[in-house]
């Protein structure tokens, strides 16, 4: 009897476990590229701008031009002061 | 300084005055677009860069075989703008390339040797100030390996599998596009000839400066 009982209620409850949300299934991934696909035919959340690393680039040029010719000029300056005061003080005949 | 500096200065400083427009001028190239106008300065400061290794090189050669303090100087000159315009090749690349290629940087043969070709110029200018007496031999000598490197950078994307453009690109451009690259050339070449003389004469500064010392002494 308890045997019967038993079978019974499996057999009732297996719909209902069966009848549980399956899982969403997810989307599938784009398929893999095999081959060469130009810049201009990217999905736009794989193009990068332009102008950002175009502007970078010049930028930095001058910067580092600039940068660098008044490092010289400053340089340059601070040893023809030190000359002159130096020929300064051997035509007085002393050394400060 | 000499007459021709001052004429010279003004010239170049017109022609960088000009070059943006004549490169927006320029047509736009095909598959990469806007960035491709990078190529306009980073082909010539990396091609001031290699002239720079080189003449560091040969004046070094001179300097260690014959001893002319002159040759010296220039040397000394020359690794400093080697580093100035490798450090410009080196940051205007990758800017490039990260559009391009996808990547910042790839370990291929023309990145890499450049890369070494830098670092030795760097590696030159620390053994000049921090090397004690007679650093400047045995920089001279560092010079000669930068100076080797030259001719392998430039090969190197001929003779290796690379995503580097190879050489045989230059002579190919549009007309539009080659005008835009060969005045952005010349300007470089002006200002890197400019460079190079006022950093001479600052040398020229200090070596009168230790003179000056030097009778102070006596």
């Amino acid at each position: 009897m308890r045997v019967a009982v038993l079978l019974a209620l499996l057999f009732v409850a297996t719909p209902a476990f069966a009848q549980q949300p399956q899982p969403q299934p997810q989307p599938a991934p784009p398929a893999a590229t095999d081959e060469f696909v130009p810049i201009s035919q990217l999905p736009p959340q794989d193009q990068l701008p332009a102008a950002p690393l175009l502007v970078t680039a010049y930028a930095f040029v001058w910067v580092a031009l600039m940068g660098y010719l008044v490092s010289v000029g400053r340089r340059l300056t601070k040893v023809q002061h030190e000359v002159e005061r130096l020929e300064s003080d051997i035509a007085k005949g002393t050394r400060t | 300084m000499p007459r021709w500096f001052q004429p010279l200065a003004i010239v170049t400083a017109l022609m960088f005055a000009a070059a943006p427009f004549i490169i927006a001028r320029a047509d736009y190239e095909s598959t990469m677009g806007l960035v491709q106008k990078i190529f306009y300065f980073h082909m010539p400061s990396a091609s001031m860069f290699l002239i720079s290794a080189v003449v560091c090189g040969i004046a070094s050669a001179r300097y260690l075989f014959k001893g002319s303090p002159r040759q010296d100087r220039l040397a000394y000159a020359a690794a400093e703008l080697a580093v100035l315009f490798g450090a410009v090749t080196l940051v205007t690349g990758p800017l490039w390339a990260r559009k391009a290629w996808g990547v910042w940087w790839a370990w291929d043969v023309r990145l890499t040797s450049s890369l070494m070709g830098w670092m030795v110029a760097w590696a030159y200018l620390l053994v000049r100030k921090y090397g004690g007496p007679g650093s400047d031999k045995l920089a001279a000598g560092l010079a000669l390996f930068g100076m080797a490197n030259v001719p392998f950078v430039y090969i190197s994307v001929n003779y290796w599998r690379t995503i580097h453009p190879k050489t045989s690109v230059v002579p190919t451009l549009p007309a539009d596009m080659g005008t835009a690259l060969w005045f952005s050339f010349v300007s470089f070449l002006l200002l890197f000839t400019l460079l190079l003389r006022l950093r001479m004469h600052l040398e020229e500064q200090r070596a009168k400066l230790d003179t000056l010392y030097l009778s102070l002494d006596e």
